[in-house]
């Protein structure tokens, strides 16, 4: 069983503000669920290599050629908040 | 003419002719939303202005005589898709009122056909779920039942093909999006080999797992969609240069000889009685079309659940992290720092689903857990897509139920994540060895706390590249039966 410092550590890591309630709730069903895919641990897989694709591919290149993409006006159009053509964000240092 | 009995080739027939016009098969598709779509809830926006400009484009190049097979041809979009200029949420508060920048190869692709985009339609928020209730825009209800889900996530797709709304819809299939809702609203679904259709322009959910594709009413038009969607593209690195076949060519051959496994882990206890019922017969049936039926096993499918649901919120949690409400999305105005501002629009923005998976994903992958769970989950996942490899030495295909129950009631799984899991349990494994797979309607089945019969879907399974193949089983299949033509009443 997850504690709670666990979730809020977590939460903190994943960058979600959780409610009290929500701490609560997820503690017990985030719980549950690693429990659950604990099962995996009676699998011996000492000799087993990892899959991170299916298809056989590797190191899929293209020639790094620069092209015409959307100009600033579009990039920014989705944003709440720009300032001269630039996305506005909060301070960072 | 029925619009909502036509299919694309049915209606691609018609405007050929010029029996019916475009613009008239486009008023005909929003003049059915307009009459059902309130109960059913299946599209998120719609664009009718769009659309009539598309069906009048549509409608000169059938007058020139350069039609093809899908010009003119209404359908709808899962809402996970980028179109220009359309709105895209993947059904996320997080995204509210975003308008597509820019389109993908698949869409692009599509486009060049001249079809008509009504608009878009529901999912689960950001394609996370088997019933379309994880929503943040509200719940997909089924045709054949309001008060059942429509499966999901591309419930919204599924119900609007079922239901007459469009002629086929696209959808995305990472651990059986596309099957499954098609299993519950008796609709046909194709799950591409991973790389077959190029993701660009579509939001992503778990990389190394989504595919795209269609939802249709037959077996024939889902090969018309294919192949145009169908092939590499240098914006998606995951494409293989793999040779497009006519996925025509085989609809019509027979499948005298064709060697059909039926794995044992797919037939299990607590599964609904009337479903495989419904799967045994249409085994039985491509029997009696002269297959070959052979008791296969696959050993490692009771691990493909936590497996799935080790590595797509491991992959959730590192897509989402896009999500900042800087470039897009609304933005909290009273966030003191620059971490408050991630906290509270990543705490409002994302539904409960969201942020399950994202805090299993983060700490799956986090310092101390990694190699416990994200690399044994993949070295699982090696086991898994081994069993499916072995199989396909000895079989052409393999046939299963694609959903273990027929649709069930909104709001029966909602407070139970793990049970709404195993809603998935026999789609995961095929999205975590990469094959393609073919749902196709072939019965129906009364469940206990229901009234109504209700659809249920086979899956044909395939290795990597065999959907021509696929296509022929199920047209083969639909040929001789009857399951695909009825029709919901609402």
């Amino acid at each position: 069983m997850l504690t709670k410092e666990q979730v809020l550590k977590i939460a903190h890591l994943a960058r979600l503000k959780l409610t009290e309630a929500e701490v609560e709730k997820y503690q017990g069903q985030l719980s549950q669920i690693l429990d659950y895919v604990a099962m995996l641990d009676e699998v011996d897989v000492s000799k087993v290599e990892p899959t991170a694709q299916v298809t056989g591919l590797t190191n899929s290149m293209r020639p790094d050629e620069a092209k015409v993409s959307f100009g600033q006006s579009v990039s920014i159009r989705e944003a709440a908040a720009t300032q001269k053509g630039y996305f506005k964000v909060k301070a960072v240092l | 003419m029925d619009f909502n009995v036509l299919t694309i080739k049915g209606a691609s027939a018609l405007l050929k002719n010029k029996q019916v016009s475009s613009r008239e098969l486009t008023q005909d598709a929003f003049a059915a939303i307009e009459k059902q779509d309130g109960q059913i809830h299946s599209f998120l926006t719609l664009e009718k202005d769009v659309a009539g400009k598309m069906a009048e484009a549509a409608d000169a190049r059938l007058a020139a005589g350069k039609g093809n097979a899908l010009t003119g041809i209404p359908l709808g979009v899962k809402d996970c898709y980028l179109v220009e200029g359309f709105k895209a949420f993947s059904a996320s508060k997080i995204l509210d009122n975003y308008e597509s920048q820019y389109e993908g190869p698949a869409i692009a692709r599509l486009r060049a056909e001249s079809p008509v985009f009504l608009g878009k339609t529901n999912t689960d928020e950001f394609t996370c779920g088997a019933s379309t209730e994880n929503s943040a825009y509200g719940t997909t209800h089924n045709p054949w039942d309001l008060d059942r889900v429509p499966g999901g996530s591309s419930g919204g797709s599924a119900a609007a093909v079922a239901a007459g709304l469009c002629l086929a819809a696209l959808g995305t299939d990472t651990g059986g999006s596309i099957r499954q809702p098609s299993s519950l609203c008796g609709t046909v679904g194709l799950k591409n080999t991973y790389g077959r259709i190029p993701r660009f322009g579509v939001i992503p959910m778990a990389s190394s797992l989504d595919t795209i594709g269609a939802i249709t009413k037959t077996v024939e038009d889902m090969a018309l969609m294919l192949q145009v969607m169908a092939g590499p593209d240098s914006r998606d690195a995951t494409t293989p240069n793999a040779p497009i076949p006519n996925y025509s060519a085989l609809l019509g051959k027979d499948i005298k000889g064709l060697k059909v496994g039926v794995p044992k882990e797919y037939f299990v206890e607590g599964m609904e009685a009337g479903v495989e019922q419904s799967v045994r017969e249409g085994i039985k049936e491509l029997e009696k079309l002269g297959a070959q039926i052979v008791d296969i096993s696959l050993p490692y499918t009771k691990y493909a659940i936590p497996v799935y649901y080790l590595i797509v919120p491991s992959e959730v949690s590192s897509n989402m992290a896009r999500f900042d409400a800087m470039r897009y999305g609304p933005r909290s105005k009273d966030a003191a720092d620059v971490l408050e501002f991630y906290l509270e629009n990543r705490g409002m923005g994302f539904g409960p689903e969201m942020k399950r998976r994202i805090m299993i994903g983060t700490h799956a992958l986090s310092s101390g857990y990694y190699d416990a769970y994200y690399i044994k989950a993949q070295k699982v996942r090696t086991l898994i897509r081994q069993d499916f490899e072995q199989a396909f030495k000895n079989v052409d295909v393999i046939v299963t139920p694609t959903s273990p129950t027929t649709a069930f009631k909104i709001g029966a799984k909602n407070d139970d994540p793990l049970q709404m899991y195993l809603a998935d349990i026999f789609t995961v494994s095929i999205n975590l060895a990469g094959v393609p797979a073919l749902n196709v309607p072939c019965g129906f089945s009364q469940p206990a706390d229901g009234e109504r019969e209700l659809p249920v879907g086979m899956q044909i399974i395939g290795p990597n590249f065999s959907e021509d193949r696929l296509l022929q089983v199920g047209h083969a299949f639909e040929q001789a039966t009857e399951w695909h033509q009825r029709k919901a009443q609402i």
